[in-house]
């Protein structure tokens, strides 16, 4: 076959999938976009119809793939053929500057954030990037990783982890109203409640695994959440609780706008509620920090060795002598215990909890980051959760939309959009996660860096 | 042989909900013998394993282990009396790498002994020092076998129990192995119970043997009596040596 023939059989090809996707889109689109049901003035439900959108869904479909099969693909395809034939395997040692010491600058960037944020957009205009963008990430990172402890190290599949989140949130919220206790006081505490709550979840599910771990997990995180709306007379239900105190630095300076401390008066800075932010910025940083830390160290001693152990072969375990009770035990009371630790920030940042924060959705966004960072890479969880809630924030600013889609298009109404097609693009390119590999625990000598065409296997 | 046994099973009956796959089996290993347990094919050889390492535990009968009731006792309490095995189908953990899965054997000792232990289990099967940073998962069978084996020495067991270690591998590499176990126990004095289909590599290299038939010992005596007896060989050796 010539060249030409070739290409022409391509995009031939290309043509036709471009066609079966658009009909495809046009078959799953026609009821969800193409119409659209709205109330009218006398409160009866009618729908109207939305063909442009559809257009718009069906094209972006067809020509995505008539790109894919046509450019992309081959592209690939050539770049895999060219460097199977040079011979060049990913086993390098060498990595870039940037590569090695990407944990540094993260962190050093971290750092910085807030001050350049407060640089480029001012006190009052860093407020949306301090807070919209850097504490809801983080909070979702130490979610995440909190979440790894259970799911990515040790293999216990999790769905009810927002029930952990929910007890931190609740215990701060109630003890500081009911007994005046202060953040610093308090935050331990509600670690340790929720660890409490995690050993309980523990014990009836110690026999379980996969699936009907998954389903009783599933319903212990709606059971605390009904507990909250229902048990009216101590959680007030619906309404949630509201004036949460703020959390103070380390009870020397308040943010309280009326207290002989406040940190801004101290200082003699402009009244400002985006110091509270840049605060609160530094102690999930801090608080991230020390999950990180902790699952770091964990993972070298002997109980972090065994929750992988377990996550790989339960029975093996035991007939090493490793107590599986109690080694499950730990995971889900560490893991529960930084949900509660981040469930008693997020009460102190909004400085109001109801149990809308805490449903089934947001467990299924925790676990989604730990999936698509890849189960256990503490980096690839963060890289995650950057990615996923940063990118749900982003839409709302995205304005320029409503110009394609016209004026009544609320951009943020498509996040779960947004889960779904970075779900599809990793399992399909990356199934293992955005950084799939694992870091070894042991070595000999000295680390010595495992090759990415050496850590895959076929099954297990 | 030994005077004392290290491991004494009496009348041992197992059952699986209300199937009884161990009839009332008696079985001794003394110190310092390779003792072997041959049989077809659901005749109750792994639950027997099983049974000694308390998952399933027995129903009627005692299990004792240096001079201890072990019955009763949870797995991981068993394990930690020093009863090392290397399960059925080696259940290596496959994520981990090669170090890995030999650091968790040492967990008991709290890794003491870890690198001079490594350092024995490398010269006894080199080619684990080749992988040593290679996933588990990505080992050929023999590999992962002796890595299986590996492991359970790294808990410096006074008991190893193998289960099948042939298991779908090529004859030479089961040759090595066995030559391997073989070497522990001379050298070391390690005590081996082993669970086998390949009954003549088994009986071979066994101080003794047990046959069992239907969750009960029919048959014992020394590897070679049991070697050259008619009934052994008809049943199990011949048209299938292996």
């Amino acid at each position: 076959m010539t060249q030409s023939s070739a290409s022409e059989n391509l995009m031939g090809k290309a043509l036709k999938e471009a066609l079966f996707a658009g009909a495809t889109a046009f078959g799953l689109f026609l009821l969800y976009v193409g119409i659209e049901t709205y109330q009218n003035i006398n409160n009866q439900l009618v729908w109207r119809t939305r063909w442009g959108m559809l257009a718009i869904f069906v094209v972006i479909a067809a020509v995505s793939r008539f790109l894919m099969v046509a450019f992309i693909v081959p592209h690939l395809d050539r770049r895999k053929l060219a460097k199977a034939k040079s011979g060049i395997l990913e086993i390098s040692d060498e990595k870039s500057f940037f590569h090695k010491h990407f944990l540094k600058i993260a962190l050093f960037a971290l750092v910085i954030y807030p001050m350049v944020s407060v640089m480029l957009a001012g006190t009052q205009g860093s407020l949306k990037y301090v807070d919209n963008f850097g504490i809801q990430i983080l909070i979702y990172v130490m979610l995440a990783w909190g979440l790894n402890i259970v799911v990515g190290l040790a293999g216990l599949l999790d769905l009810g982890y927002v029930a952990f989140y929910a007890v931190g949130a609740y215990s701060y919220a109630l003890l500081s109203e009911h007994f005046g206790l202060s953040f610093w006081v308090l935050l331990p505490l509600s670690g340790i409640l929720a660890a409490f709550w995690g050993i309980i979840l523990g014990f009836p599910v110690l026999r379980l695994r996969g699936d009907y771990l998954a389903i009783v997990t599933l319903a212990f995180g709606e059971i605390i959440r009904l507990v909250l709306i229902n048990w009216t007379a101590v959680t007030k239900g619906t309404f949630g609780i509201s004036g949460i105190p703020k959390a103070s630095v380390f009870g020397i300076w308040s943010f309280d706008i009326g207290a002989a401390n406040n940190f801004t008066k101290a200082f003699g800075l402009p009244m400002s509620s985006a110091y509270y932010k840049i605060f609160l910025f530094y102690l999930i940083l801090a608080l991230c920090m020390l999950t990180a830390y902790v699952t770091i160290k964990l993972r070298r001693m002997p109980i972090g060795r065994a929750w992988e152990a377990l996550r790989e072969d339960e029975i093996a375990c035991r007939s090493l002598g490793i107590n599986t009770v109690t080694t499950k035990l730990t995971a889900f009371a560490i893991g529960a215990m930084f949900g509660g630790f981040a469930g008693a920030f997020f009460a102190t940042r909004q400085g109001f909890v109801s149990p809308e924060s805490f449903v089934f959705l947001e467990s299924a966004v925790i676990l989604a980051i730990v999936v698509l960072g890849g189960m256990g890479s503490l980096t690839g969880i963060a890289i995650a959760a950057v990615v996923m809630v940063g990118g749900t924030e982003l839409l709302r600013e995205m304005e320029f939309l409503k110009h394609v889609f016209g004026p009544d298009f609320t951009p943020e109404l498509y996040r779960m959009l947004l889960f779904g097609l970075a779900m599809i693009i990793v399992m399909v390119f990356k199934p293992r996660g955005f950084v799939g590999s694992r870091e070894p625990t042991a070595f000999l000598k000295e680390r010595k860096a495992v090759s990415g065409s050496f850590t895959k296997e076929g099954h297990g | 042989m030994a005077d004392e046994a290290l491991l004494k099973v009496q009348g041992v009956e197992t059952y699986y909900g209300n199937i009884r796959a161990l009839a009332g089996v008696d079985v001794e290993v003394h110190k310092g013998e390779i003792v072997s347990l041959i049989g077809a094919n659901g005749a109750g050889k792994s639950t027997l394993m099983m049974t000694i390492c308390g998952s399933p535990q027995a129903r009627t009968g005692q299990v004792i282990f240096d001079g201890e009731d072990i019955t009763k006792v949870p797995t991981h309490l068993i394990a930690r009396r020093r009863i090392a095995q290397s399960p059925e189908g080696r259940r290596i953990f496959p994520r981990m790498t090669v170090l890995e899965n030999l650091q968790m054997g040492a967990n008991l000792d709290n890794l003491k002994y870890f690198k001079e232990d490594v350092e024995k289990i490398f010269t006894l099967f080199p080619r684990l020092k080749e992988r040593q940073s290679q996933r588990g998962g990505t080992l050929s069978g023999g590999e992962q076998q002796m890595l299986s084996i590996g492991r359970a020495l790294m808990a410096r067991p006074k008991l190893l129990l193998l289960d099948e270690p042939s298991l779908g591998l090529a004859p030479l590499i089961v040759k090595g192995i066995f030559e391997a176990i073989k070497k522990l126990n001379q050298e070391e004095g390690l005590t081996v119970f082993l669970v086998e289909q390949n009954a003549f590599a088994a009986l071979r290299l066994s101080d003794r043997a047990y046959v069992m038939v239907n969750g009960k010992v029919t048959m014992t005596g020394s590897g070679r009596e049991l070697l050259a007896n008619p009934e052994v060989r008809a049943a199990y050796l011949e048209g299938g040596r292996h």
